[in-house]
């Protein structure tokens, strides 16, 4: 089911200059993902509370704030990795074209299909390049010519000219930003619809973030880009939506993250309503 | 305060005193065990290397010493160590996997399973050689004294080791990993097929290899099932009566004659011969293999 509308949903991909002149806020920007009233809790510690948004398509969507404020545990709510944590408990609905993401009868393997995931820490197979980038491919069944799936995933992650002499060897070979890049060509080769980055750049040092935030303004073409970020000048340079999120402490030690402001990027760093917000984007606290 | 600021001579003379004493003694606790081993590694080869010979190694054993030799029992080790780890294999990496990949730990059940199969592992090797007299040689599977039933009870012997050293191995491959191939829209089996198995192979093969050269040595269990001790002719079938290095070593040094205990050190020799050479490949394998993460 969710993948056919994400194959419908792709036909408007193509006029990008149509898009390029909407208004960058979130009530008119077409929403790929609407979120209402979510919430995370471990073991019945809530984690995150009254997550309320929308997500707008081919937008890069900022999510920043203070560690703890529960940025993490809110992105990996989009492909359902907090399923794998079993103590972890979601409520509250997240619609992504329009279609409950926790209904019943919504599979997670399928969820994940769509909804690609970068992580951290580089995480790359151990094995060869190639096989990096085609287990994806191999496992979700895609047809078609494996060479050129390869090529084309690395190709759109720029890292297609750095490696293609050398696709059998092994990924640990790379530096630490081509493995980066490595890992999201792996996550482009299943031909996503969304791509969840998490702190991506945070083991990266800074010609390697940059590769990696160039390649993200490109990809905002054909994909929907959510990043979680703890650095407030990368929120600015790539994003066009930021959602600032500021943990909020009651009974004893129990930090409770929730959404303080989410506006234009513009917005958030020049003028924003908030006061937690501007002290938070200022550099005075977190 | 007698120390003066500036001073920084040693340590008062009792105290370096006591650091030496205490080394010493820790060396001699570590020398005791080398120490040991040489001396016995030293007097078998004095007794038996005279004895080693190609002939020592293709005669069958025989009551004439000058013609007796270990064939039966060498091809009777290695088809246990062949049905051992044909059976051992399989089941430990399954039950690992099971307990690694599967089990929720809060559940009663599933801890009771991983005491068990930590226990299992300390159970003293003559109470397997009981099982297996009763159940597998006599009782409900009533094999007899057969090939088959030897592997199998030194299977069972082994197999907690196997479980215990797969699920280390399978343990040791980053949560990262498969968070990684999950993302992707694996199913959990292929996560597990093609990304935790691999790459858990190497360590899986390398204890796999330590618990069959456990295996290697028992006599015990063996000698209770009835390995027969004097077995001239090499096993032809899962079902054929057998003997094994350990057993006829065993067998050698009870004899009165001196003839027959040089016999039993040089056989001594080959068994140790192949226990070194499989956990020389053990360590090739781990260092060959060895990832960081």
């Amino acid at each position: 089911m969710l993948k056919e509308q994400a194959t419908q949903s792709e036909r408007p991909r193509t006029h990008i200059e149509a898009r390029s002149e909407q208004p960058r806020y979130p009530g008119r920007a077409e929403p790929i993902f609407e979120v209402h009233e979510v919430g995370v809790s471990y073991n019945g510690t809530p984690a995150v509370r009254n997550i309320t948004l929308d997500i707008g398509r081919n937008r890069i969507t900022a999510l920043i704030g203070p560690s703890g404020c529960g940025k993490s545990t809110l992105i990996r709510c989009f492909n359902r990795m907090n399923d794998l944590i079993p103590s972890a408990t979601v409520d509250g609905s997240i619609l992504y074209h329009g279609q409950d993401l926790y209904g019943a009868g919504v599979d997670p393997v399928e969820v994940r299909k769509l909804i690609g995931m970068v992580f951290q820490k580089p995480n790359p197979f151990p094995k060869s390049i190639y096989d990096n980038i085609a287990f994806g491919p191999r496992v979700i069944g895609m047809k078609g010519d494996m060479d050129a799936i390869v090529e084309r995933a690395l190709t759109r992650a720029a890292l297609w000219d750095e490696v293609k002499d050398r696709l059998k060897d092994n990924a640990y070979q790379l530096s630490g930003g081509q493995q980066q890049r490595l890992c999201i060509a792996r996550c482009l080769a299943v031909e996503p619809d969304v791509i969840l980055m998490d702190e991506p750049c945070s083991a990266l040092d800074p010609i390697a973030t940059a590769k990696i935030e160039d390649l993200m303004l490109e990809l905002k073409d054909r994909y929907s880009i959510v990043i979680v970020t703890h650095n407030m000048q990368q929120a600015a340079r790539v994003s066009d939506m930021t959602a600032v999120l500021m943990p909020e402490v009651r009974e004893g030690d129990v930090t409770i993250g929730h959404i303080v402001e989410y506006a234009q990027t513009d917005k958030i760093f020049t003028n924003p309503d908030n006061k937690r917000t501007e002290e938070y984007v200022t550099g005075r606290v977190g | 305060m007698s120390a003066a600021h500036g001073t920084i001579g040693g340590a008062p003379r009792a105290d370096k005193a006591k650091g030496v004493v205490f080394k010493g003694l820790l060396l001699f606790s570590l020398l005791i065990g080398f120490v040991t081993l040489i001396v016995l590694i030293v007097d078998v080869a004095n007794d038996g290397l005279g004895k080693l010979s190609w002939s020592f190694i293709t005669s069958f054993p025989s009551s004439l010493p000058s013609r007796a030799g270990i064939q039966s029992p060498l091809v009777g080790t290695i088809y246990l160590m062949l049905i051992t780890a044909v059976v051992t294999v399989p089941i430990g990496v399954g039950a690992a996997l099971y307990l690694e990949e599967y089990a929720d730990r809060n559940r009663w059940y599933n801890r009771l399973v991983e005491i068990n199969i930590q226990n299992l592992a300390a159970v003293p090797s003559i109470v397997y050689g009981i099982l297996g007299l009763a159940f597998l040689v006599r009782g409900p599977v009533g094999l007899g004294r057969a090939l088959l039933a030897g592997g199998l009870i030194l299977s069972l012997l082994v197999l907690p080791i196997v479980i215990i050293a797969s699920r280390e191995a399978i343990r040791a491959v980053p949560p990262s990993i498969r968070e990684g191939a999950l993302a992707l829209g694996a199913t959990k089996w292929q996560m597990i097929r093609r990304q935790v198995l691999p790459a858990s192979i190497p360590g899986i093969a390398t204890g796999s290899i330590l618990a069959l050269s456990r295996a290697i040595g028992e006599t015990a269990p063996l000698i209770l099932i009835g390995a027969i001790v004097f077995v001239p002719f090499n096993p032809s079938s899962l079902t054929d009566q057998f003997t094994a290095l350990p057993i006829q070593i065993f067998n050698w040094t009870t004899r009165p004659q001196e003839e027959f205990k040089l016999l039993a050190a040089a056989a001594i020799i080959v068994l140790l011969g192949l226990l070194l050479t499989m956990n020389a490949f053990a360590i090739w394998l781990r260092n060959r293999y060895q990832r960081r993460w």
